[in-house]
């Protein structure tokens, strides 16, 4: 019982943590390396608007998605649109501009003290036997919603079918004169709000620390890859499938294996099957 | 109103890559630069002999050309963008402090020992990854040094957390400094004729359509692992060197630096000159030796500098360099 438990909510703490990543590659065929980044950007933001600048909590966390949506876009709008299509160069690019903003805020001050923020509702309750925190409830709530919101925003809502129009096929899409790089730009800040949204969310459950930023990327990675880059179905799969294997090998091995066990598992599945479970539309073109 | 004109130099407009020298000029013309960069290099040591704090970021500065003339090699020439430069480095070091220390072999046998079959083992493990492309490529070769490194970590071998010390340091500075320093100018040379014979032409020709190759009745991926291995060769030797310099073997040799540095060097000197990539470290290594007082500031630095060349300035200054070297530029009126 706490085996199914933990590990849906192990599994939704994944999504969350992928969702952006996913969201910005499917729509822009953007590898977005500085996501990590992203996400303790956002979370040290929200610390600060607490604890400098005393605004309280609900606000300051609704100001820190806005501003980590607005630093994708700027990224977006004066970096990432110069090396636009050339793979290898998006790849070192945002994993240097990443590397970059983690290294900085570490340098900056991000070490050492405890920087932490306060969980939404103070409390537990059982489930069946199992205590869980009302936290732990309130992200799996959230996270779902997010999944429902998405959904219908990609299809009901102008923007959304203009994002998934240019996902689907560019060429057409920007024909039906809809702009690619504005779209980018779009899907860029949703996706860093998401990371954000990610961080304000899970964050609370531990310190804020720069490693935290290396950690999300490689899940990140690992869910979208296992679940094939681009699909959404995919990606919500492999963080099931992922985060019951962590919680398993937590449970019955040992805690060391938790990182081992998200990149045996992208070695193997793009060993055994690059495009991953639900990619299928560029099965060709990845092997030789 | 004037404008900038800008002729070729004759030996260029002739030829290009084979040169018909017609005079002593012409000789000196072409010699000169290559001789300036191998004297420079061999005289380095002798000339810090002043600064003695600076022979040991030589040493360092020339196992980051070797290995970004491994990166160099494989994304520009054979089209396999290996992000894992640490993977070779960490294999290296570990085999070489575990023929030294364990099974105390002298530094002169576990050095080969170590670079060639280290350089077996990353060519075994990157040997099921050769099908995949791009992206997919790359973040398998991103993942490998991470997860080699939480393995040791997580199982508590080969030292551990601890790393295996006690490795025996090389006899004399000038032993240690050479070492390196005619190994990166082989390598260097080495590589830029092996890029120009036949098989630097299949290699070339995997990268830009391996269909054809295949086509050709050329096996695409027998060639793309002896490219491997000839890239992994140089990494684990620098490995294995780097275990000896520093008396020590640990997870720091499977860390980012030596994975972003050398990639750093090669967009920064220019991909797929090779020289540009020992021109790009002997820039960057040096450049962080004196931002060691910002500490993990320099990373950012490093990054701002990476970004900058790829987005503003993506042919690098060895390209750049060797333009305006076979150019004359004047001033004419219009």
């Amino acid at each position: 019982m706490e085996i199914i438990i933990y590990g849906i909510i192990n599994s939704i703490i994944l999504s969350l943590m992928s969702l952006g990543f996913a969201l910005v590659y499917s729509i822009s065929r953007l590898p977005n390396f500085a996501h990590g980044a992203l996400y303790i950007t956002a979370g040290y933001i929200v610390w600060l608007l607490v604890n400098k600048a005393g605004l309280p909590y609900l606000p300051s966390i609704l100001l820190g998605l806005g501003a980590t949506g607005l630093i994708g876009a700027l990224m977006y709008r004066f970096i990432i649109i110069r090396i636009r299509g050339m793979e290898i160069s998006e790849i070192i690019g945002t994993y240097a501009i990443g590397l970059a903003i983690i290294e900085g805020l570490r340098w900056g001050g991000l070490r050492g003290m405890t920087y932490t923020l306060p969980v939404f509702v103070q409390g537990s309750m059982s489930i069946g036997g199992v205590t869980v925190d009302y936290h732990r409830l309130i992200i799996v709530g959230a996270g779902v919603l997010t999944f429902a919101l998405l959904f219908l925003f990609t299809r009901y809502n102008r923007i959304g079918l203009a994002l998934r129009g240019i996902a689907q096929d560019e060429r057409a899409a920007m024909m039906l004169g809809i702009d690619s790089d504005m779209t980018a730009i779009i899907s860029l800040a949703i996706g860093s709000g998401l990371a954000g949204l990610a961080a304000v969310l899970l964050l609370p459950l531990g310190n804020i620390v720069v490693e935290q930023g290396y950690n999300v990327l490689i899940f990140a990675v690992a869910v979208c890859i296992i679940g094939g880059l681009g699909s959404w179905t995919g990606t919500i799969v492999a963080a099931f499938i992922i985060g019951f294997a962590q919680i398993l090998t937590e449970t019955f091995i040992s805690s060391h294996f938790v990182m081992v066990v998200a990149l045996l598992a992208i070695i193997v599945t793009l060993l055994i099957k690059p495009s991953g479970i639900f990619g299928k539309q560029k099965e060709l073109e990845e092997r030789v | 109103m004037k404008r900038k004109e800008r002729i070729d130099r004759g030996l260029k407009v002739r030829t290009e890559g084979h040169y018909a020298i017609s005079s002593l000029e012409e000789i000196g013309y072409l010699v000169g630069p290559r001789l300036l960069l191998i004297l420079g290099v061999l005289l380095l040591p002798i000339i810090l002999e002043l600064a003695p704090y600076w022979k040991r970021v030589v040493n360092i500065m020339c196992v980051y050309a070797v290995l970004a003339l491994a990166f160099d090699f494989l994304a520009n020439y054979v089209g396999l963008v290996c992000l894992g430069g640490a993977l070779f480095i960490g294999v290296g070091g570990y085999l070489a402090a575990i023929f030294n220390v364990y099974l105390s072999m002298p530094f002169w046998l576990s050095i080969p020992l170590a670079t060639i079959s280290g350089a077996f083992l990353c060519t075994l493990l990157i040997l099921p990854c050769l099908p995949l492309r791009g992206v997919y490529f790359a973040i398998v070769t991103l993942m490998y040094p991470i997860l080699i490194s939480r393995i040791i970590e997580a199982f508590n071998i080969l030292g551990g957390t601890n790393g295996i010390s006690g490795v025996d340091s090389l006899p004399g500075e000038y032993v240690e400094e050479y070492t390196i320093i005619i190994v990166m100018l082989v390598a260097l040379f080495a590589m830029r004729r092996l890029v120009n014979q036949d098989m630097g032409l299949v290699l070339r020709a995997v990268k830009d359509n391996d269909q054809s190759v295949r086509a050709s009745g050329i096996n695409v991926t027998h060639m793309k692992s002896i490219a491997v291995f000839i890239a992994s060769l140089m990494g684990c030797f620098g490995g294995a060197y780097l275990a000896h310099l520093y008396m020590w073997a640990g997870l720091s040799l499977f860390a980012l630096d030596f994975s972003i540095i050398p990639i750093a060097a090669v967009v920064m000197g220019g991909g797929g000159t090779l020289v540009g990539a020992v021109i790009g470290c002997f820039i960057l290594v040096p450049l962080s030796e004196f931002l060691r007082f910002f500490g993990t500031f320099r990373i950012v630095i490093y990054c701002a500098l990476l970004t900058g060349f790829i987005v503003f300035k993506s042919e690098g200054i060895m390209v750049y360099a060797t333009r305006k070297y076979h150019q004359f530029e004047r001033w004419v009126k219009v």
